[in-house]
């Protein structure tokens, strides 16, 4: 406690006080992404006034290489492709009070009548108290985890992404020269192991010696950990990396400058690995989007039954699609990958064909039995199949 | 002359925080019209969705009640010297140990000592985790800052294998989850509104903070400890258990900020429990300059900026990332601003050279 009168004299104390709040500053600002909505500005709506409004929101930023920026994609297509909607957005908002407060913003200020909050864990329970809050706003959930006895206004829209996983599984087992695929995930639950089991069957198809280490960082967005586990795949000799975690970005990345290939998920990564990104599993939320924003601005709702509750469906439904083929993918793998999606855009596709077993030996199909994509027993998926090696115990 | 002692003393107190945020909103300005938005356009924007309505009200308290909370759990440490950065994970623990209770009780006891039973286990369960950190500080010198942030992954860590184990909800599939608390159990709002009893609980917790640090022999003797330890100790005073029960009450804030959202807005336990509310009380605290009055305020203010994050993106087109850099340059400044005090002219007594302390509270 100096009391010397020195102007601007910061005693060692001071320095490192501001030093640790700079330090918990930068944690916040890196993980807490606060981002609300507010205000009452009658102002904001711009365009007509007839025009519907649309609320977009995102757990992160919109130009994450991953999953928001394939909704965000999604959005502006809808924007663009459907006269009469004009859409409000907000980016990085957390799964706590703060979605609630800019549903409720959304709707209350800029006069919202339908909702895309696209993250997974908006849903239980900050969607469903909204939508019991205001019942002729509807709400959109990416997930497909609408069941019966929830608000009429909500719906669930889902994609069989797997179909794509197994194309691009395809691709990497052609492309790969040792047979050995790397799959970096995030968490061990049933959509995770359906895109990791979809991609080695895709390689097993084209090689049956092809295998997929699988490691699970724990999280959905673990830069750290995607960039070691990249790393010692490429120490490993595996030659083929993909990934299901929020942003591929670090995956990609750290697979070109190793000089391995890679196939993308979420969106398009092609500019992050010129060299060695072959194709990728994409959403295509471009078309599902068009085609609501066409059917709202026929006035069709969901709580008249107009439009399902639950929305499914795979490649031939458009929910998802192919990243354009890298250079380094030869003839015979891109004719292999065709051949298999005009299968799959042909009508009750099959992937998952018995005989079919865990890599821990269990059965799961026998022979001359299949799981239709549709069905339900793939939903609820927790076993890797033979061909993966890794575990799922946690 | 004595008399002019208290109004500049006072002044300084009040003028120097608020030049310091006008200064802020200058530079913010500077950056929005760099960024090609016109800056008072922003500040309206900014004061209508913070502070404009009722309902902006309500949205600036929710964010801001679990910071006073969580901000006490680095505030009282202070003023014993010690710097506790484990706010996330007493937070996480105090919401864990509540409900663990909640889901055990569950029906059996009426909602009310339902609600207690788990507000006493996310206070003692926050406690002894910040407790800890005092006692690795006392008996063997292991500095309370790393070992309480690292206590954070460990807290975070432990309620992940739970919820991705023994707890878990296997019919909820949206993230590994723990079962989800009775209905009977859920806090509810304040009437009336819809901020949620944490608000509540925040006040009463930073106004208790401060009558015992301020206005009780206790305090007395904290702040002596924290103003020199070996004063402190040849005086007599306890300072092994002074460290571990203002630990004890730092960590006990944190908790019931955790049991708040567990049963006043998750229901459930899983990751989102970890959105940052510990973080953001540290710098609660640090910019309350550890006052737990002050701490009310700039949780309001924190809620506040946070509030209008939405309107920076939905009406003027700013990245999202845009209420970050509000508040870095907000809390940058004010934190400025501490290194002033005591050093303008203007606010000291004019007449005798008497040593004042106020550089650091």
């Amino acid at each position: 406690m100096s009391n010397r009168k020195r102007p601007f004299h910061l005693s060692r104390r001071q320095v490192v006080r501001g030093l640790l709040a700079t330090t918990a500053f930068g944690l916040t600002a890196k993980l807490n992404t606060g981002c609300a909505s507010q205000s009452g500005s009658a102002g904001t709506a711009g365009g007509s006034a007839e025009d519907l409004i649309v609320g977009f929101i995102y757990v992160g930023p919109k130009d994450d290489y991953g999953y928001n920026q394939a909704h965000a994609e999604g959005a502006a297509a809808m924007a663009a492709n459907v006269s009469g909607i004009r859409i409000v957005e907000e980016a990085s908002v957390p799964e706590t009070t703060a979605v609630a407060e800019t549903m409720r913003n959304m709707i209350e200020i800029d006069g919202a009548k339908v909702l895309f909050p696209t993250s997974f864990g908006y849903f239980d329970p900050y969607i469903l108290e909204l939508a019991r809050e205001f019942p002729d706003v509807q709400f959109f959930h990416a997930g497909g985890l609408y069941q019966d006895g929830m608000p009429e206004n909500v719906g669930s829209y889902f994609g069989y992404i797997d179909e794509a996983q197994y194309v691009a599984g395809i691709v990497a087992g052609s492309t790969s020269k040792t047979g050995r695929l790397g799959f970096v995930a995030a968490k061990p639950i049933p959509q995770v192991l359906r895109n990791i089991n979809a991609y080695t069957l895709g390689a097993k198809s084209v090689n049956p010696e092809a295998t997929t280490q699988v490691i699970f960082t724990g999280d959905w967005a673990l830069p750290v950990r995607e960039a070691e586990a990249t790393n010692s795949m490429a120490d490993q000799g595996i030659d083929v990396v993909t990934c299901h975690v929020d942003s591929p970005k670090v995956v990609i990345e750290t697979a070109e400058r190793r000089g391995i290939f890679s196939t993308g998920y979420h969106a398009n990564q092609s500019n992050l690995a010129p060299k060695g990104y072959l194709t990728g599993a994409e959403w295509d939320w471009s078309s599902i989007y068009t085609q609501l924003g066409q059917q709202f601005t026929e006035g069709k709702t969901l709580m008249s039954g107009d439009i399902p509750n639950v929305l499914r469906g795979g490649m031939a439904e458009k929910f998802c699609k192919m990243s354009p083929y890298g250079d380094a993918v030869s003839a015979d793998a891109r004719s292999a990958a065709d051949a298999a999606m005009a299968e799959l855009n042909n009508g009750d596709p099959v992937i998952y064909a018995g005989p079919l077993k865990s890599n821990d030996g269990k059965d799961i199909l026998p022979a001359g039995q299949n799981y239709k994509q549709t069905d339900i027993e793939l939903e609820k998926m927790d076993y890797l199949i033979e061909g993966v090696r890794g575990s799922i115990g946690s | 002359m004595l008399i002019s002692q208290p109004w500049r003393r006072s002044a300084e107190a009040v003028v120097i925080p608020i030049a310091a945020i006008l200064a802020a909103l200058l530079i913010f300005g500077i950056f929005c019209a760099i960024a090609g938005a016109n800056p008072f356009g922003v500040y309206g924007s900014i004061y209508k969705a913070a502070f404009g309505s009722w309902s902006a009200w309500q949205n600036t308290l929710i964010r801001a009640a679990p910071l006073m909370l969580t901000a006490l759990c680095t505030a009282l440490p202070a003023r014993l010297g010690l710097v506790i950065i484990g706010n996330e994970g007493a937070l996480v623990m105090g919401g864990l140990a509540a409900l663990v209770v909640g889901l055990t009780v569950n029906t059996a006891l009426p909602p009310l000592l339902v609600q207690v039973a788990m507000a006493l286990g996310g206070i003692v369960a926050g406690g002894l985790w910040i407790m800890l950190a005092g006692a690795l500080r006392y008996y063997r010198g292991v500095n309370e800052t790393i070992s309480s942030l690292l206590l954070n992954y460990i807290a975070i860590a432990f309620m992940n294998h739970l919820v991705e184990g023994p707890l878990r909800d296997p019919n909820f599939v949206t993230k590994p989850s723990s079962f989800e608390l009775a209905q009977a159990n859920w806090l509810g709002t304040l009437p009336a509104t819809r901020v949620h009893f944490g608000l509540l609980y925040g006040l009463v917790a930073c106004i208790i903070a401060y009558l015992l640090i301020q206005r009780t022999t206790f305090g007395f003797a904290a702040r002596t400890a924290g103003g020199n330890i070996r004063a402190a100790r040849i005086a007599g005073l306890p300072v092994g258990r002074l460290t571990l029960a203002i630990c004890f009450l730092a960590g006990s804030c944190a908790g019931l900020a955790g049991m708040v959202e567990i049963a006043a807005v998750q229901r459930r336990i899983n990751e989102s429990i970890v959105s940052n509310y510990g973080y953001s009380g540290i710098l609660v605290a640090f910019v309350s300059r550890h006052n737990p009055l002050a701490t009310v305020l700039v949780a309001v203010m924190l809620g506040g900026i946070l509030a209008s994050g939405g309107i920076l993106q939905r009406s003027h087109g700013l990245p999202d990332a845009t209420v970050l850099v509000f508040q870095g340059i907000v809390f940058l400044c004010v934190l400025f601003s501490d290194s002033l005090y005591g050093r303008l002219s203007f606010f000291q007594e004019q007449t005798v050279v008497q040593p004042k302390g106020t550089a650091v509270a």
